[in-house]
C-alpha cells in the first residue's frame, strides 16, 4: 500500500492540517508520499520533505497551480493518483474543494471528513452534524479521503528527509481564474490548531465587544472563534465560524460565551477536552455539554475573568 | 440564461437525529423533512437572478424517492419555473447522484447550475464538485456572493483564511454557503400556483446511470457522550477549577 497526501500549503510553508493528515495516513499504514503542487513552492516542498514518516515528496511547480484552483489541480492529482491505494487531503476548505473533483475524475466515491481509521478500507465519520458516527467501508481501488484535522494529532514537522521528484505535466484548464483574496491576518494561533479557543455568540451584541474575548485569548495564548449568529450579524468575519458548516475545533479548552449551543455549533466543538460555558440563561443547551458552566452576564464575567487569569 | 438548481430532501435542521439502537443507521422514522438549507439558498439565488432579468428560466431537479416531489414543489413555490424528479430509491452516494445530474445537465444544457455546498444529512460536501468534474465545468464552491456578467460568473468564496474571489467561464457550477442570501418564505398564492407548474419524472435506467456504490455503511453509533459537568458559582471558582482540576490553564 502507498498513500498520497495532497499538501495544504501557501507555497512558502506547509499548513498545519497537512501534519494531522500524515498521522491519519500512518494509521492506515504504508509508504507515505506528499504532493506539493503550487507556484514557486520549493520552500513548501522542502518543509514537506522534512515531515517525519514521509518517504517521498512529489513537486509540481507551475503557475497554473499557484492559487490551488481545483480545475487545474484535480487533473494533476488524478494523473498521479494511479500509483496509490489511498489519496488523502485535509478536510479544510481547499481539500473539500479539490478532492471530490479528483474522485469524480477517477470515477470513485469519496469518504469525507474521517475521524478514525478502523482499517485500511474502513473509517469512521460524523453524519447529521455529528449526532451519528457512521462506520463506512470503502472498496474502491483508489480510496479518496478527506481527514478531519481535529481528530488526529499532528505528526512531527521535523525529522524526515524524503527524496523529492518533479511530477506531472502542467494542467491549465483555462476555465477559471483567481481574482483576489481577503485573508485575515492575526497574531493569534490558528483556530483549528489553538490549545485554547474563546468563542462569542450573538450575546456579544457587536464586534467591538469581541475585544473582551481577545483579551482573554491573549492571556492564555488562545484563538478567538464565533457562532454563526455572530458572523451573520456582522460582528466578526466568516473565517471565525465554528460549527457543522464552519471550522471543527477540539482544543484543550473551549470557552463558549453568549452562545446558546445549537446542534450546528456543538458539531464544531463538542470534542474539545474541557468546555466552559458562560451564559445568562441557565437553561441554554450549551450547559449540557459544558464541564464548567457559569450562569452570568458576560459583560460582568469577562472583565473579571480576564483580570484573574 | 437557463439556471438549474438541485434540491435535496433531508431531515429538518431543527431535528436532532439519533443512531438506531441496533446500530444499522440513523433513526429516520416520523421525523420532519425539509429542503436542505443550502439548497434552499441555491433556489433563492436563482430566483433572484430571474427577478434581476439575468436568468430566463429556473429548473429544479431532485434525486430521490417519490416523496422528494414535495421539496420540488416547495422550490417551485419560491419562484422556480418547473421541476424534474429523478426517481431513485435508497440513499445514494454523491458520485451516483452527480452522474444522474450529469445526465440531466446533458439534456437541459443550463448555463449555470447552483447547488448547496453540502447536505446536512450526510455532510459530504462532494456532489457539486463531482458534477463539475463530470461535466468539465468550473466550480465556485462555498459562495457568499455571485455576480454574472460578460459570460462569466464572479464568485466570492468562503475559505478557511477569509474570502477568495474567482472568475469562472460559463457554463459553471456554484455551490452556496449560508451567507449568500436569506431565502424568502413562500406565499400562499405561490404555493397554490406551484401545484400547477410542470414536474417531469425520470428514472436512473432511463438516464443510463449505474447507481451502485463501493462505499457502504457498516454501522452507525451515537457519538461519545460527555460526562455531566457542574455549574460554578463565580468567576473565581471557575478559574480555580480550570487551574487545579482540569489543569488546562
Ligand atoms: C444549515 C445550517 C448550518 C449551520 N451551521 C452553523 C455553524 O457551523 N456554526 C454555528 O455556530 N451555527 C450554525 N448554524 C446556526 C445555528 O442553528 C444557530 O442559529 C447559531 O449557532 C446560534 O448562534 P448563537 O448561539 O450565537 O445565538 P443564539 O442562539 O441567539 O444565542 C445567544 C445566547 O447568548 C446568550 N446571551 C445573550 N446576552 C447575554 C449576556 N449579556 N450574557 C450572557 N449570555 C448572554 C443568550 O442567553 C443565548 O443563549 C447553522 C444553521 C443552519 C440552518
Amino acid at each position: 500500500m502507498s498513500i498520497l497526501i495532497v499538501a495544504e500549503h501557501d507555497n512558502a510553508s506547509l499548513k498545519a492540517a497537512t501534519l494531522n493528515t500524515v498521522t491519519a495516513a500512518s494509521e492506515i499504514g504504508g509508504d507515505i508520499h506528499i504532493l506539493v503542487a503550487g507556484s514557486d513552492c520549493q520552500a513548501a516542498a522542502d518543509a514537506a520533505a522534512s515531515v517525519a514518516g514521509v518517504s517521498k515528496v512529489l513537486v509540481a511547480d507551475n503557475a497554473a497551480y499557484g492559487h490551488q484552483l481545483a480545475e487545474n489541480l484535480a487533473p494533476l492529482v488524478a494523473e498521479v493518483a494511479g500509483d496509490y491505494s489511498h489519496v488523502l487531503a485535509p478536510a479544510t476548505t481547499s481539500g473539500k474543494n479539490l478532492m471530490p473533483r479528483v474522485a469524480a475524475l477517477l470515477d470513485v466515491d469519496q469518504v469525507s471528513d474521517i475521524i478514525a481509521v478502523v482499517s485500511a478500507d474502513t473509517f469512521k465519520r460524523p453524519i447529521y452534524a455529528g449526532n451519528v458516527i457512521a462506520t463506512v467501508k470503502n472498496e474502491e481501488a483508489i480510496k479518496v479521503i478527506t481527514v478531519r484535522g481535529a481528530a488526529f494529532d499532528a505528526s512531527a514537522a521535523e525529522g524526515g528527509s524524503a527524496e523529492q521528484t518533479n511530477v506531472g505535466a502542467a494542467h491549465d484548464a483555462g476555465i477559471s481564474s483567481f481574482v483576489g483574496e481577503e485573508v485575515a491576518k492575526s497574531d493569534r494561533p490558528e483556530l483549528t490548531a489553538a490549545k485554547v479557543v474563546v468563542s462569542g455568540g450573538r450575546g456579544m451584541q457587536n464586534g467591538d465587544n469581541f475585544a473582551l474575548l481577545e483579551a482573554i485569548a491573549d492571556k492564555v495564548g488562545g484563538a478567538v472563534g464565533a457562532s454563526r449568529a455572530a458572523v451573520d450579524a456582522g460582528f466578526v468575519p466568516n473565517d471565525m465560524q465554528v460549527g457543522q458548516t464552519g471550522k471543527i475545533v477540539a482544543p484543550e479548552l473551549y470557552v463558549a460565551v453568549g452562545i446558546s449551543g445549537a446542534i450546528q455549533h456543538l458539531a464544531g466543538m463538542k470534542d474539545s477536552k474541557v468546555i466552559v460555558a458562560i451564559n445568562k440563561d441557565e437553561d441554554a443547551p450549551i450547559f449540557q455539554v459544558a464541564d464548567y458552566g457559569l450562569v452570568a452576564d458576560l459583560f460582568e464575567a469577562l472583565p473579571e475573568l480576564s483580570e484573574q487569569l | 440564461m437557463k439556471v438549474l438548481v438541485t434540491v435535496k430532501r433531508v431531515v429538518d435542521y431543527n431535528v436532532k437525529v439519533r443512531a438506531k439502537s441496533d446500530g444499522t443507521g440513523p433513526e429516520l422514522g416520523n421525523v420532519k423533512m425539509s429542503i436542505n438549507p443550502f439548497c434552499e439558498i441555491a433556489v433563492e439565488e436563482a430566483v433572484r437572478l430571474k427577478e434581476a432579468g439575468v436568468a430566463t428560466e429556473v429548473v429544479i431537479v431532485s434525486v430521490g424517492d417519490k416523496s422528494c416531489q414535495e421539496q420540488i414543489r416547495s422550490a417551485l413555490a419560491l419562484g422556480a419555473d418547473r421541476g424534474i424528479h429523478v426517481e431513485a430509491e435508497g440513499s445514494l452516494q454523491p458520485l451516483a447522484i452527480a452522474k444522474l445530474l450529469e445526465a440531466v445537465v446533458d439534456r437541459e444544457e443550463p448555463e449555470l447550475i447552483i447547488m448547496g455546498k453540502q447536505s446536512i444529512d450526510g455532510d459530504n460536501n462532494q456532489t457539486g464538485q463531482m458534477l463539475a468534474a463530470l461535466t468539465g465545468r468550473p466550480q465556485g464552491t462555498f459562495a457568499s456572493k455571485l455576480d454574472i456578467a460578460d459570460g462569466k460568473a464572479q464568485v466570492i468564496r468562503e475559505i478557511d483564511g477569509g474570502l477568495q474571489t474567482v472568475s469562472l467561464a460559463l457554463p459553471a457550477i456554484v455551490t452556496t454557503d449560508l451567507r449568500l442570501n436569506e431565502p424568502r418564505y413562500a406565499s400562499l398564492p405561490n404555493i397554490m400556483k406551484a401545484k400547477r407548474k410542470p414536474l417531469d419524472t425520470l428514472t436512473a435506467s432511463e438516464l443510463g446511470v449505474d447507481t451502485v456504490s463501493k462505499v457502504t455503511l457498516v454501522s452507525a453509533e451515537p457519538p461519545a457522550t460527555r460526562q455531566a459537568g457542574i455549574k460554578v458559582a463565580s468567576v473565581s471558582e471557575l478559574v480555580e477549577k480550570l487551574k487545579n482540576e482540569a489543569k488546562v490553564i
